[in-house]
């Protein structure tokens, strides 16, 4: 069974025609088209252009215009502002901490959970749980941490009470190391969904040849668990960082606009004109692009040789 | 060798406190809304007050609009690609990551400037046109997770020998799909059916800016106001999500027996 589907799988070609292809030409496929799939791929394609490539192209072009819709590069130097710059400073500040403590962390979880010899159950468990914790974002996200280190939250409280210390002295939850505690909780999660697998696949051969070619094992960790897991390392790094840059909810619900990251400086002035140049807001658009499609590119780029390893 | 699974506990119990401490915290706060003493008075506040049912409503009705949409965009698209056109494959899978790679904000932003009552479609001019606006932006965030759950089921069957067959039987394309693949990979579809109701169920940023009252502005709104209400939401959107991807996990059970693992 396993065969024929291989077969067939290679020679996917038209059910009905020959069966034999002349090798050569990769859009072979288009002279054999027909109506019907041309029905099963159009919608698709109607739809990426119009609600995924058109509005950002149209965002790109839409930063290099005036109002008059002439071309210029006025909006791109407009960024400059200091509220702008300090905009972008902030968000890749909270970006990268919560990308690197997250990847850490999560890191260090993972290895626990899989390597750690813990009980089997403990492994499933904390898999479905990142699983909803990674999706648990948004506003409701920035309630439970105003419950939880806000000026009445439970451990504000708590520690008050029990050894006398106060909490929002030292620490508010509207701000830099607030909004990066926060985003870790579905950072540290992503990230262990996405480590897992990698990690798997360190073979227990490796371990034990180290182990006999006498490595200890912080060796076997540096030069080879380290190194393999590496590509995958940078990979979620990046994907993390990006998450974090383009998230807006929960630091809207969080802080209102008193932390001016990107996308909450994007939205008060898709809202309401804030910086009086609605070609200032394309361009900004396009920073954020730029920045996240950095981002994305590095991951994509290192999945495709991580994977080598991991077979 | 005993100190790294000593080390294993360690990590893993400072690990469960982060992440459970808040939920704690976050359900004890949403009982104190008396005085003194633990109650649900502030999720009886929140369940009888009528916007919160409008809105979580909507939410859910285009939640499974997005559902069938995306469904009927992605089911096709993939089986087209999987059985005549693999040379497609990196093109249609880049893509599908498109929206992890243009942030949700960027996209909206985009949908307003394109789609505003000046323009040559002018779906924002109408109540009708933002509700269809919204859903299909909501199918455009669902796409990266629901393009991989169908390609995740169709590589689980045989696509080419079914198809065969029912062609061999008289069956033409539409039949194929509808009573052929899709019965197939139903357990793959209903996943990303659910990853995509957890997904848009909470979504804020773009149902805000094109002014639709969803669960997520209707949270917004409360957390903005209230004090106990906002932790009983927190709660409540939880556990839909968890029921989401509970579903998720016991539908896993039901997948053919015979499936590749990813």
């Amino acid at each position: 069974m396993a065969n024929v589907s291989a077969s067939a799988d290679k020679a996917a070609g038209p059910v009905s025609g020959s069966a034999v292809r002349v090798g050569g030409n990769p859009f072979r496929f288009l002279t054999t088209l027909r109506s019907g799939d041309i029905l099963a791929i159009a919608p698709f394609i109607i739809f990426a252009v119009l609600f995924l490539v058109m509005p950002t192209l149209g965002l790109v072009v839409g930063a290099f215009q005036d109002r008059q819709g002439n071309f210029t590069l006025d909006n791109l130097i407009g960024l400059a502002e200091p509220q702008i710059v300090a905009s972008f400073w902030i968000s890749i500040r909270v970006s990268a901490a919560s990308a690197v403590l997250g990847a850490g962390i999560g890191l260090a979880i993972a290895l626990a959970i899989i390597r750690g010899r813990l009980p089997d159950g403990i492994r499933s468990a904390v898999m479905t749980f990142s699983g909803v914790a990674s999706n648990f974002a948004g506003i409701p996200l920035a309630f439970a941490f105003i419950a939880t280190l806000g000026r009445l939250g439970l451990v504000t409280v708590l520690l008050k009470s029990l050894f006398g210390f106060d909490l929002s002295r030292s620490f508010n939850v509207l701000s830099f190391w607030g909004l990066t505690v926060t985003y870790l909780y579905f950072q540290i999660p992503l990230m262990i969904l996405i480590i897992a697998p990698a990690i798997d696949g360190l073979k227990r051969e490796w371990g034990e040849a180290a182990a006999t070619l006498g490595a200890s094992n912080w060796q076997f960790w540096r030069y080879v668990g380290l190194p393999v897991l590496w590509p995958n390392l940078l990979g979620t790094l990046s994907l993390l960082f990006a998450n974090a840059f383009g998230a807006i909810a929960t630091a809207y619900a969080l802080t209102g606009s008193s932390l001016n990251i990107v996308p909450i400086l994007l939205y008060a002035q898709i809202r309401g004109d804030v910086l009086h140049n609605p070609g200032l807001g394309a361009a900004l658009a396009l920073g954020m692009i730029v920045v996240t499609a950095f981002a994305n590119i590095i991951y994509l780029v290192v999945r495709t040789r991580a994977e080598r390893w991991l077979k | 060798m005993k100190s790294s699974r000593l080390w294993s506990w360690i990590v893993f119990g400072i690990g469960a406190l982060y992440f459970l401490v808040p939920l704690i915290a976050t359900f004890e706060f949403s009982l104190k809304i008396r005085r003194g003493t633990y109650s649900f008075d502030a999720y009886a506040n929140v369940f009888s007050d009528g916007r919160f049912q409008s809105a979580f409503s909507y939410s859910l009705i285009v939640g499974l609009a997005t559902i069938v949409v995306g469904i009927l965009i992605v089911v096709p698209a993939a089986y087209y690609v999987r059985l005549r056109a693999p040379q497609l494959r990196p093109i249609i899978e880049f893509v599908t990551l498109l929206p992890l790679i243009i942030p949700a904000i960027i996209l909206v932003f985009g949908y307003i400037r394109m789609y505003n009552t000046s323009s040559i479609l002018p779906l924002l001019g109408s109540n009708f046109g933002s509700d269809v606006l919204l859903t299909l932006a909501y199918v455009a965030l669902a796409l990266p997770y629901l393009y991989r759950a169908v390609d995740t089921g169709l590589r689980t069957i045989d696509v080419q020998t079914l198809t065969e067959a029912a062609n061999i039987l008289g069956a033409n394309q539409w039949t194929i799909i509808t009573r052929v693949i899709f019965p197939n990979i139903i357990v793959a579809v209903l996943s990303g059916a659910f990853l995509t109701l957890a997904i848009v169920i909470g979504e804020f940023t773009i149902a805000s800016l094109l002014n639709r009252q969803v669960f997520g502005v209707y949270m917004q709104n409360v957390g903005a106001n209230r004090a106990y209400e906002p932790s009983a939401l927190a709660i409540v959107s939880f556990i839909v999500t968890w029921g989401a991807m509970g579903m998720i996990q016991l539908l896993a059970r039901f997948a053919p027996k015979t499936a590749r693992k990813d």
